[in-house]
């Protein structure tokens, strides 16, 4: 039997800007300028740390890399005996080399990566590009946002939890999400959803419970698109926005809906009906106004965006012309957000406060919440 | 062998170590029923003198009933043996079971318990005068507890009571013509029983999350209630150990809308003699008497717990009840009642030993209960929060328990809450983390009652600190945990997997002997 294979992948510029308040490192120039007010490379020592703990916990891992600061740096620090896979060194690191070591090491059982979310987003477009075959994917923290699924919460927690992979290969879903670092400059939080990556399914470790439950999040994904389904009534247009949760709405409805568009349905007894698929906000607009709609939407990414990320096909015309918002997120979710409310940027502000208060959210079959939504201009973020 | 051997203990006896070097025994001992041999008695004397009683034939078995077949000496070596194999109250610091509430059981009311133990639940009821009277006694003591007007004994666990009053309050809005009422309001830190038993009597469940404050947001409450508000089931002080202190807001806004209030009272540790229900306008409530009156949890059951209610929901209370007349107590149904929510009166052993705990604690005590297990509490608290890489969210004072977080450690180290509870349990203590969806980070949740001295209280916090220190030391090691233990690492997915399930020894013969379909 070959050894459990890990891939590594170092952005070594993540974090770059972070302690010197870039508040990102996307570019060149910005990465130029924080190192010119002394910022340090971390990213390289993070990885380092995953790797020892990932060797700690399961010693047998091979660990294949690249040359140079994208990784071979990083697995020496490591202590690690690895190979290197032939791709030349670049001095000066971009996102296409990014995605030409991912593709080098497409062969691994598990692809260790260390950066931020601009460099999930560069993984998630090479993975993409390698299909099915694709391995599945492990972010070590090392940038400046991190607000993607695909992160483990620590470099020694990304270890652990490839350790866990090599004993127990199953997969789930990560969200890879990133925002504009121009606009998060000024003070703007714009994220957006890019798709999703598989990544090691978090093991339900040794979690003490009391009767079984299903807390799992997949089943809870599941309850949240059955609970939808049965609130639908026939000749009523649902408008489902992007998102892994909004795509299971239309699993249990037997539709294949887009994961970053989006869609519009009609529920029919038996055979629901795809109305229309990757829709423009034009399109959009035809379909709803002057029909009774209802637009069903999923939380994107750590700050709470309901509205004005990644949907901005759901325009203020669009939104007035629908007659409800059924907002979808799992307990988890929520409860990540810290008692911090969901957010509406629709590009009026005015819809943003008249759509302030508290909405509903579907959280599982039979179970909701209800949460508050604030204009997101009014938001301290 | 020499070389090896440990040698007798050197005089005077060292001191002991600070942590305990425990070790869990492990017995591999079958099921009773594995131990079986055809013919082999136990032996009880009877009496001196006692008649022989001839059993007529209509009462006696056509079959013997299917039991173990043993001798005394090998009953009790067995019971001993899986006594051993536990770590319960008698046995351990037991401040973590994660709201579930673990208290001392005072032996000699087993002596009280074990005085009716011989009474059959179909005796006609001038034969059981004295039980009827602890019933209606301890009815009466719970009424003025929580200031409801009665009390029904019969439930046999806490989340039975919640069943109970889930079923009086669907009853009650039934009998008003409202059935259409098919919501039911919770928060996320109420015990987790409420959800589960309003979902389980087929309700639609909201669960308001907490603010940014750490209390569930009430202006969620004011969006949620509305016409489809059947009821709102909520704890306080919540899961937490943080008093809400505008709960009778909550209350007001859910009986503005025609809804009743019912407060989960499981744990009523933080707030005997100082606070009841009904003062602060609830129609229904619950006390599980494990967790506060002192019964024992009994491992799932049956355990007992008090459904208390106001006089408008009385009609609907389980039956039967205890009522006294002139001279007599005698036993009644409620004229709309819900029905049984078990056999017979209640757990009557259990009903005994709290009457008999309540009796002896007085009013007085009471209160002192209460104000010993919020000083034991914030002493617990006082010393988890100087270990580093522990914390408490929301930094506000706390009631009779705190659900804490590790969250700090665990990214630090990568070892997680549920990894150092299990560790802990090398040191002969341990906690549970049955809080999900974690909103607490890697949380765990201690609630020391009124039972813990400042040693064990000590004791448990040095372990605990211990375990932190070992987890920035060699995080491998504490997560290759337990080494004390003769349970090691489980995989909690077959409680997922009712095929797996064998709640009797005739469901196992049956599914996993026999490998019958289900």
């Amino acid at each position: 039997m070959s050894p459990f294979t890990v891939g590594l992948v170092v952005n070594p510029v993540a974090g770059l800007g972070g302690a010197v308040g870039l508040k990102g490192s996307d570019g060149a120039e910005v990465q130029r300028e924080a190192l010119s007010r002394g910022a340090t490379p971390q990213a390289a020592n993070r990885a380092a740390h995953a790797v020892r703990t990932l060797l700690s916990r399961h010693p047998a891992t091979r660990i294949v890399t690249v040359p140079g600061a994208m990784g071979e740096h990083s697995a020496q620090a490591s202590g690690a005996v690895f190979d290197l896979v032939g791709l030349p060194a670049s001095p000066v690191t971009t996102p296409a080399d990014t995605r030409a070591a991912v593709i080098a090491l497409k062969d691994v059982d598990l692809l260790l990566f260390a950066g931020g979310d601009g460099t999930a987003r560069d993984v998630l477009d090479a993975v993409r590009g390698l299909g099915v075959g694709a391995p599945p994917v492990l972010g070590v923290p090392a940038g400046v946002k991190v607000y993607s699924g695909c992160f483990a919460l620590s470099p020694a927690a990304a270890g652990f939890a490839a350790a866990d992979y090599a004993a127990s290969p199953r997969r789930a879903e990560a969200e890879v999400v990133d925002l504009d670092e121009e606009r998060y400059r000024h003070g703007r939080v714009s994220p957006r959803l890019y798709g999703v990556l598989a990544v090691p399914a978090d093991r339900a470790r040794l979690s003490g419970r009391k009767t079984g439950s299903s807390s799992a999040a997949p089943a809870t994904v599941e309850g949240i698109a059955g609970e939808v389904v049965a609130r639908m009534r026939p000749g009523v247009r649902y408008v489902l926005g992007p998102g892994a949760t909004t795509t299971a709405v239309g699993r249990e409805l037997d539709l294949v809906t887009t994961l970053l568009g989006v869609d519009v349905v009609e529920y029919q007894e038996g055979r629901s009906r795809l109305v229309a698929s990757d829709v423009t906000e034009a399109e959009l607009f035809a379909l709803v106004n002057g029909h009774e709609a209802v637009a069903v939407l999923s939380v994107i990414g750590g700050q709470g965006f309901v509205l004005g990320r990644g949907n901005q096909q759901l325009s203020p015309r669009v939104l007035r012309a629908v007659q409800n918002l059924v907002v979808l997120a799992t307990q988890q979710k929520l409860a990540a957000l810290n008692g911090r409310p969901l957010l509406a940027d629709t590009g009026e502000e005015d819809l943003d406060h008249k759509l302030a208060g508290h909405v509903q959210v579907i959280t599982g079959y039979r179970e909701s919440t209800v949460y508050r939504i604030a204009a997101a201009s009014e938001e301290n973020l | 062998m020499s070389s090896q051997a440990e040698p007798f203990a050197e005089l005077p006896i060292a001191p002991k170590p600070p942590l305990r070097r425990f070790h869990q025994a492990r017995w591999d001992e079958p099921i009773i029923f594995e131990l079986s041999k055809t013919g082999r008695r136990g032996l009880a004397v009877p009496e001196a003198g006692a008649e022989k009683v001839e059993l007529p034939e209509s009462v006696r078995r056509a079959e013997p009933p299917r039991l173990p077949e043993m001798a005394q000496l090998h009953v009790l070596r067995h019971y001993l043996r899986l006594s051993q194999e536990n770590l319960g109250v008698d046995l351990n610091i037991d401040v973590g079971q994660g709201t579930c509430t673990m208290k001392y059981s005072p032996k000699v009311n087993d002596q009280f318990a074990n005085m009716i133990a011989e009474l059959h639940p179909l005796q006609h009821e001038d034969t059981v005068q004295g039980v009827l009277e602890v019933y209606w006694r301890l009815e009466r003591m719970l009424a003025e507890i929580s200031g409801m007007s009665r009390v029904s004994l019969q439930p046999g666990s806490g989340s039975a009571a919640i069943y109970a009053n889930i079923a009086m309050i669907r009853a009650y809005h039934a009998a008003r013509g409202e059935g259409h009422r098919d919501q039911v309001i919770t928060t996320m830190f109420s015990h987790p029983s409420n959800a589960a038993c309003a979902k389980t009597a087929g309700y639609e469940v909201i669960t308001l999350m907490p603010d940014a404050d750490g209390y569930p947001d009430i202006e969620a409450l004011r969006a949620a209630v509305g016409p489809r508000t059947a009821a709102l089931l909520i704890t306080n002080p919540e899961d937490t150990g943080i008093f809400n202190p505008r709960i009778r807001e909550f209350v007001e806004l859910v009986h503005g809308v025609g809804g009743l209030a019912c407060y989960d009272q499981a744990n009523a540790n933080g707030i005997l003699g100082i606070t009841r229900a009904r003062d602060a306008g609830f129609d229904l409530c619950h006390f599980n008497l494990h967790k506060t009156f002192s019964t024992p949890h009994a491992c799932g059951g049956p355990a007992a717990g008090a459904c208390g209610v106001s006089p408008e929901l009385e009609p609907f209370l389980p039956g039967p009840m205890v009522d006294r007349t002139d001279d007599r107590f005698t036993l009644t149904f409620p004229e709309m009642s819900v029905g049984k929510i078990r056999p017979f009166l209640g757990v009557t052993p259990n009903v005994v030993r709290a009457y008999a705990w309540i009796m002896a604690m007085g009013a007085e005590g009471l209160r002192e209960v209460a104000e010993t297990a919020v000083l034991n509490n914030n002493y617990l608290m006082h010393k988890v929060l100087q270990i580093p890489g522990a914390s408490a969210p929301w930094d506000k004072r706390r009631v009779e328990q705190v659900r804490y977080s590790w969250q700090e450690l665990s990214e630090e180290t990568g070892v997680h809450s549920e990894e150092i509870g299990v560790r802990a349990a090398d040191f002969g203590v341990h906690y549970w983390t049955s809080h999900h969806p974690y909103v607490v980070p890697e949380p765990f949740t201690l609630e020391p009652t009124e039972s813990y001295s400042m040693e064990d209280l000590d004791e448990y916090a040095a372990i605990l600190a211990h375990v932190a220190d070992e987890a920035r030391a060699d995080p491998e090691f504490v997560k290759g945990a337990p080494y004390n233990q003769t349970v090691h690492k489980i995989d909690m997915t077959p409680l997922d997997d009712p095929k797996q399930w064998a709640p009797t020894w005739r469901a196992y013969v049956r599914k996993h002997l026999r490998g019958e379909p289900q």
